[in-house]
């Protein structure tokens, strides 16, 4: 039953995924200046949201793991696990919209980087929290996961600066689809639908790996801890 | 009598100058690697004097950060032997003035190598600056703060790890690149002269940045001394 359910949910996924991209490649209208080359905005644009999502996640869970720590050690490793769930699957996301960006740029810029405060802020994010998978490997021992949570707060301080940098600074990335002013917003209903879709398929397969993945470091947690009581009872 | 949080400072920060009198450790060899570091970027690019005044800020930050590096991690490692950290870590007064006045020793470490170093610099770069050049005061320390403030914080973050030497450039660099771009972007311009940046944006940037890192990093400074 519960393989069944785990089949079910696996086919509603990459159901979803396949409409969104016949969406945005089939349905939605071509663009009148930047032609075909501007449905990579359905990819981009999605993930760049995502993205930030779970960080945010990363970082409730990273405050929570710890205010927990002392108090209620059984919450806090379950904090633990969804921090770096929501770290790692954020890393993913970042990682696609640091590939569409530059394959957007190329044709449309007529180069694949500039160091645009967009960009550059973008790709500070993406260091900062793989530096937390890093720290993750690097520092062995119970305190690890208190330190990563520190960490964890100070590449989430990051998040609200790549949000506004192309509101503060005059930046050769495009300026924001949504919430930019009077302006902003897409007009066309198709393009639209195309991008809600893409939006709602990249969240669901997205948040679908963070439960697969906070459920493996669950798994991981409890043979840890009955490894570390063996070795104590074997004493 | 509880001591004053200025007095805790005041006495962790006399401790480390005094370490650092009787040693000259961290000044010694930052200064030397600093200073390698000018002479093979002056081998790795002619530094020609238009060129020289674009890549010559730069050069001097990431000669800093580099030697930087180095003396940070042994600011925390030198407290580890004879558990001088567990004794700290027992003394009233909370980790927030340790943290306070390591950063002040560190400061005044990496200033003093700056101090050194700049004449050289100026001499190895053949520059005059052609801008305002009494900004470089304001530029230079809040630029060297933004990188003691956060570096001392990720030294005693990574000391518990194994390849703490290697860890410690992994996460402090990520975090202190808006301040190093801060910090480049107003040496280039105080450098070159060009009036592109009449209201100090990227001065008041680095103010900003130093501001905000260092009261996240007093705030959580306990949480990672206590780390266990």
């Amino acid at each position: 039953m519960k393989k069944l359910m785990i089949a079910l949910g696996a086919v509603g996924v990459a159901a979803l995924m396949a409409w969104g991209y016949y969406q945005a490649m089939y349905v939605a209208p071509t663009e009148a200046t930047m032609g075909e080359v501007q449905r990579i905005f359905y990819y981009h644009v999605p993930n760049a949201m995502l993205c930030f999502l779970f960080f945010a996640i990363s970082f409730v869970a990273s405050i929570l793991f710890l205010a927990w720590r002392r108090s209620a050690p059984a919450k806090a490793l379950a904090a633990d696990a969804w921090a770096l769930a929501g770290a790692e699957v954020g890393v993913v996301f970042c990682t696609v919209v640091l590939i569409t960006g530059p394959l957007w740029g190329k044709p449309v810029w007529g180069i694949w980087w500039t160091w645009d405060a967009r960009l550059t802020t973008t790709l500070v994010l993406w260091l900062i929290y793989v530096s937390y998978l890093l720290l993750r490997k690097f520092a062995a021992g119970p305190q690890m996961k208190t330190l990563a949570a520190v960490l964890s707060i100070f590449g989430a301080l990051d998040v609200p600066i790549v949000y506004m940098a192309n509101r503060w600074w005059r930046t050769q990335h495009p300026s924001p689809v949504f919430f930019g002013g009077d302006d902003s917003g897409i007009k066309d209903p198709q393009m639209l639908a195309a991008f809600g879709w893409n939006v709602l398929a990249w969240g669901v397969w997205g948040l679908a790996a963070l439960l697969i993945r906070v459920y493996v470091e669950r798994r991981q947690q409890t043979i840890e801890t009955a490894e570390a009581s063996a070795a104590l009872m074997a004493d | 009598m509880t001591p004053s949080w200025t007095g805790l400072v005041w006495s962790h920060l006399r401790k480390d100058l005094r370490i650092e009198w009787r040693s000259r450790d961290a000044i010694n060899s930052m200064l030397f690697f600093a200073l390698l570091v000018v002479v093979l970027f002056s081998m790795a690019f002619d530094p020609s004097a238009d060129t020289s005044r674009e890549i010559a800020g730069g050069v001097l930050c990431v000669a800093t950060l580099f030697a930087s590096v180095s003396a940070l991690n042994q600011a925390w490692a030198r407290e580890i032997r004879h558990q001088v950290l567990d004794a700290l870590r027992m003394t009233e007064g909370g980790g927030a003035a340790l943290f306070f006045a390591k950063v002040l020793a560190n400061f005044l470490f990496v200033s003093i190598v700056q101090c050194i170093l700049g004449p050289i610099f100026f001499i190895f770069y053949n520059l005059h600056p052609l801008g305002d050049a009494w900004l470089l005061t304001l530029v230079i320390p809040l630029g060297t703060w933004a990188l003691v403030a956060n570096g001392t914080f990720f030294a005693a973050l990574s000391i518990r790890s194994r390849n703490r030497e290697l860890l410690l450039p992994l996460i402090l660099f990520p975090i202190f690149l808006p301040a190093l771009l801060a910090m480049v972007q107003s040496v280039k311009t105080i450098l070159t002269g060009d009036g592109s940046d009449p209201s100090l944006v990227w001065i008041k940037m680095l103010g900003g940045y130093d501001i905000i890192f260092t009261t996240i990093s007093l705030l959580l400074f306990d949480t990672v001394l206590e780390a266990e």
